[in-house]
């Protein structure tokens, strides 16, 4: 048997064809065309539909004047990580899909346009804004993703002096480390790292809040705290042989494509995927952009239930993604290495408390599938030992806020993005920037108060 | 079978469409491709005195980013020799005897100097002559163009040395860059023209370059002003062109020129009066074959409306030209929006709150905001049907249930209402005028 596992390396070529950003970049000439095709709607539906609510017809309009730097300033004022969302948002259920176009079936690119501009910014080093008269305030973020950046941001434009805590060796969070390549570079999100240290936040990676520091400290040294921590890596399945060769969690293997060279990436000949979110569809389409000849997504319920996005679940099955629908594992299977995975048929049982319906397995159903790699894309874990030695109340690990000001149960403490609890939201870059501005404000006001 | 043909100044045209004096006139070349392209008359490039073209010539003016919605040039008359010319004018009218070939001339203001003009050209065996009064840049510093075009005493004394000569019928073609262009069409009418060609273009300066500072054209820095033309200009066409048509003394054959591209465009010149209509820009930018579209569009239309022929509704709309004081005060429309259609843009709405007269709410309904007309406040401006990209505005009619009244009448039975905002508010009070 020995290396039969592995998928044949595909070509430099076709790597590099494969991992390079899907959407190419507007051409001037496009941008300009797209720009005037906007109407420059009164009280936009694309605005109300951004949750961090960019002013688009501006920009789009500045676009349409040849006026690029101040199209930049404005999305950067209501979305500081505005490059990175014009990436990664998923437009087509937020700002596009709200575009008084869309029912023609043909809504204004606004996120390409968006990356027009703050691509120009990017090339161009425009510094756009500079930092408030300084207040003397000193507040420290812990975690170093959207949600903290975004905060950072707009306290260090109030003149607060703000120090972010990073325990990775890069900050970003999951856009440096998560987003597939062929959706954003992580250059993208390091550059927005930098415009936060422009503004004269102090990013301290590789410090860990817990370890390196104690929350004690955090809380004696400093005049508010934002919490972004984020999630953790991915729950395990709890079933056995997942200590088994070749059994992944997504975000590492996410991360691997992101921090390694492409072409030392291994990928196995057939792989599996457990669970059917936006994560298992990042985690199946670099499975099958590496080379991978069969993918499959296992999941226990159906298509209705999934949590994908539409437009994810068409891209997946475009990419050649196979799904195996009311499929749940029971077993991985192998010696040394996976080459196996056991599961069982499932139905639709009563909806759970949160109104989901469970599945439930059909005794006497289970079969075997041979694969060479199994990747796990079920949930992440939660800080809870973090959370509970801050203090702060939180439901089963997801941080407790007061929705106007981002502030948790102890007043001096705030959080936002993806640690904390927020009903029916989804977990998206563009939602941790709304949540890190809401935050500062709350911060503002709570330090203006102090006096 | 529709009849496109048009009776014009004695002459007959396959059909109203003529290619302007321009540069898609210039040559043989291009008279043979515009010809087989479909176009029913051939204004030749005007011809005459010697000179010197510069670089560069054009400018255009973009809108919302589409190119030149307007155009404007710098550029002379034909710089090729006049024996070339005239040998290439003779041999378009051999090869084409069903078309019209006519030829625009501009030569200093001396009479020997167009009485061989004259000559020379009808010796080609041309159709008809124009005289080109209008040029507004270059020609003009030297006394030509629209020099003369804009002293009624010189149009008449140069048509009246053309008219000596001249054994084909005359066009005279007007610069539209008077107080009062029916003077000047009484002007030609004096001297015997038999037709008017309208309009020339317009003074105008299309731009100023940011970068450098220029103006746009520019001939190695330096720029000026020069005619404007294409499909902005069209309204200002159209008005000129019913102005002359409704003259109850000029009573000359019009050719409409101005903004045309379209069927649609042409047919409106021919409603206010035009026999034919001329197009250069929309040549310039789309080339000959725009034509075909012309007479298609222009065909389907009378078809549908009955009109067996051009005459049938050329000068048609004349009538409706009116004056102010004749407006009907009583007609009323308001808004009505049409929700199938309504995209919830909302452009209606920022209008009339901030540019009309806040006769628009904006009501919220599951998370989205859609328009609604206050039928009370609305003053049936229409600038929110103008506004509407999806046009789902129409403007309906009201009933003030006081019959109609014009403004002259009101004066009339209500002496000094012109005079009097006490008399005016005891007016409206009496008919139920409401303003906002
Ligand atoms: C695979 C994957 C793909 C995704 N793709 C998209 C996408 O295409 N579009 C989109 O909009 N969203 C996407 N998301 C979601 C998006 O990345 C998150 O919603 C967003 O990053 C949340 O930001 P955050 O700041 O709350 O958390 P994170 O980005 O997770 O950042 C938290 C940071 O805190 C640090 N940290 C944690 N604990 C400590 C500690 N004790 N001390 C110091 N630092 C600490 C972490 O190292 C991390 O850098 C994706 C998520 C995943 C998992
Ligand atoms: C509906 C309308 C009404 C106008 N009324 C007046 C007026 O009462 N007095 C005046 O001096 N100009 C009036 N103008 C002319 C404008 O002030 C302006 O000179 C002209 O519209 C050209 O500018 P614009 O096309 O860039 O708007 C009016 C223009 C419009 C469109
Ligand atoms: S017609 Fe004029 S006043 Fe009436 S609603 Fe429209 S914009 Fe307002």
């Amino acid at each position: 048997m020995g290396e039969a596992w592995r998928a044949a390396k595909l070509s430099p070529d076709e790597l590099q064809k494969n991992f390079v950003e899907i959407t190419p970049p507007l051409k001037p000439e496009e941008a300009l065309v797209e720009s005037n095709r906007c109407l420059f709607c009164y009280d936009a539906p694309c605005m109300h539909a951004c949750p961090t609510h960019i002013n688009i017809p501006s920009f789009i309009k500045k676009i349409a004047t040849g006026n690029l730097k101040g199209s930049a300033r404005v999305i950067m004022e209501s979305n500081f990580l505005g490059a990175t969302c014009s990436r990664v948002c998923p437009v087509d259920e937020l700002c596009e899909g709200a575009c008084v176009y869309e029912p023609f079936g043909k809504p204004i690119a606004i996120g390409r346009l968006q990356r027009y501009a703050t691509d120009a910014m990017i090339a161009n080093n425009w510094r756009l804004f500079e930092p408030g008269s300084p207040t003397g305030k000193r507040i420290a973020c812990v975690g170093g993703g959207p949600a903290s950046l975004s905060c950072a941001a707009e306290l260090a434009k109030l003149g607060h002096k703000v120090t972010i805590f990073e325990k990775r060796e890069l900050a970003g969070g999951l856009d440096t480390y998560g987003i597939v390549v062929f959706r954003e570079p992580k250059e993208v999100s390091l550059k927005e790292v930098e415009m936060v240290r422009d503004l004269g936040v102090e990013v301290r990676t590789g410090v860990k809040v817990g370890e390196d520091v104690t929350p004690h400290d955090l809380l004696n040294n400093y005049d508010a705290i934002f919490l972004g921590v984020g999630l953790g890596r991915v729950l395990s399945l709890g079933i056995p042989g997942e200590n088994l060769e070749g059994v992944y969690d997504a975000l590492d293997f996410v991360e691997a494509t992101r921090t390694q060279p492409i072409k030392e990436i291994e990928v196995g000949r057939r792989v599996a995927i457990i669970g059917a979110g936006n994560t298992a569809v990042d985690a199946a389409t670099i499975s099958k952009r590496l080379g991978a000849e069969q993918v499959l997504i296992l999941y226990r319920r159906g298509q209705e239930e999934m949590t994908a996005y539409d437009f994810e679940y068409e891209f997946a099955k475009n990419e050649g993604i196979e799904y195996r629908f009311f499929t749940s594992p029971v077993r991985i299977l192998g010696n040394h290495r996976v080459d196996a995975i056991e599961c069982v048929r499932t139905q639709l049982g009563n909806p759970d408390p949160s109104g989901r319906r469970v599945s439930v397995p059909i005794s006497g159903s289970e079969f075997t599938i041979p694969v060479d790699m199994v990747v796990r894309a079920t949930g992440q874990h939660k800080y809870l030992q973090l959370l509970d030695n801050l203090g702060v109340k939180h439901d089963k690990g997801r941080v407790i806020i007061e929705s106007e000001t981002g502030r948790t149960s102890n007043s001096k403490i705030f959080a936002g993005g993806d640690c904390v609890l927020t009903p029916n939201a989804m977990a998206a870059t563009v939602i941790a920037v709304e949540h890190g501005k809401i935050a500062a404000r709350g911060i503002h006001q709570l330090l203006a108060r102090a006096g | 079978m529709v009849d496109l043909s048009v009776k014009i100044a004695g002459l007959k045209s396959p059909n109203p469409f003529w290619v302007a004096s321009g540069p898609p006139s210039n040559t043989l070349y291009q008279a043979n491709k515009a010809f087989e392209a479909g176009w029913g008359g051939f204004v030749w490039k005007t011809i005459g005195a010697p000179i010197l073209n510069v670089t560069n010539r054009y400018g255009g003016i973009d809108y919302g980013g589409k190119r030149v919605i307007g155009f404007n040039n710098i550029e002379l008359i034909s710089d090729r020799p006049l024996s070339v010319n005239l040998k290439e004018i003779a041999e378009a009218k051999n090869r084409w005897p069903d078309r019209l070939v006519i030829v625009s001339l501009m030569v200093e203001s001396k009479r020997e100097a167009w009485h061989e003009i004259v000559k020379r050209t009808q010796d080609t065996g041309c159709d008809a002559i124009e005289l080109n009064y209008g040029c507004p840049h270059g020609m003009s510093e030297r006394g030509m163009g629209s020099a003369v075009g804009q002293v009624p005493e010189y149009c008449t004394m140069i048509t009246e040395w053309v008219m000596e000569a001249a054994q084909i019928p005359v066009f005279v073609k007007l610069t539209p860059n008077v107080t009062n262009i029916v003077a000047s069409a009484h002007a030609v009418k004096k001297a015997n023209a038999d037709g008017i060609s309208m309009i020339n273009t317009i003074n105008s300066i299309m731009g100023v370059d940011l970068d450098s500072l220029e103006t746009q054209p520019h001939v190695h820095g330096k720029g000026g002003h020069g005619g404007y033309a294409g499909p902005a200009v069209k309204p200002i066409g159209l008005h000129l062109v019913s102005q002359v048509a409704k003259d109850s003394e000029v009573g000359l054959a019009i050719s409409g020129i101005g903004g045309v591209e379209t069927w649609r465009d042409a047919t409106e010149y021919m409603l206010l009066g035009a026999s034919t209509v001329q197009v250069c820009t929309g040549i310039m930018k789309l080339g000959f074959r725009i034509v075909e579209d012309m007479i298609d569009g222009l065909t389907h239309w009378m078809e549908e409306k009955g009109f067996q022929n051009t005459h049938d509704f050329i000068g048609k709309s004349v009538p409706r030209v009116s004056d102010y004081k004749d407006f009907d005060i009583m007609y009323k429309t308001i808004a009505k929006i049409d929700y199938d259609k309504c995209i919830k843009c909302n452009l209606c709405y920022v209008a009339c709150e901030d540019g009309a007269h806040q006769a628009i709410e904006l009501v919220s309904q599951n998370g989205q905001r859609y328009p609604r007309i206050l039928d009370d406040e609305c003053v049936g401006c229409r600038m929110c049907e103008l506004v509407c990209p999806v046009h789902c505005i129409s403007m309906i009619d009201v009933d003030r249930g006081h019959g109609e009244k014009s403004w002259s009448q009101i004066v009339a039975e209500n002496p000094g209402i012109d005079q009097d905002w006490g008399k005016m508010e005891a007016w409206r009070k009496k008919h139920g005028f409401v303003i906002h």
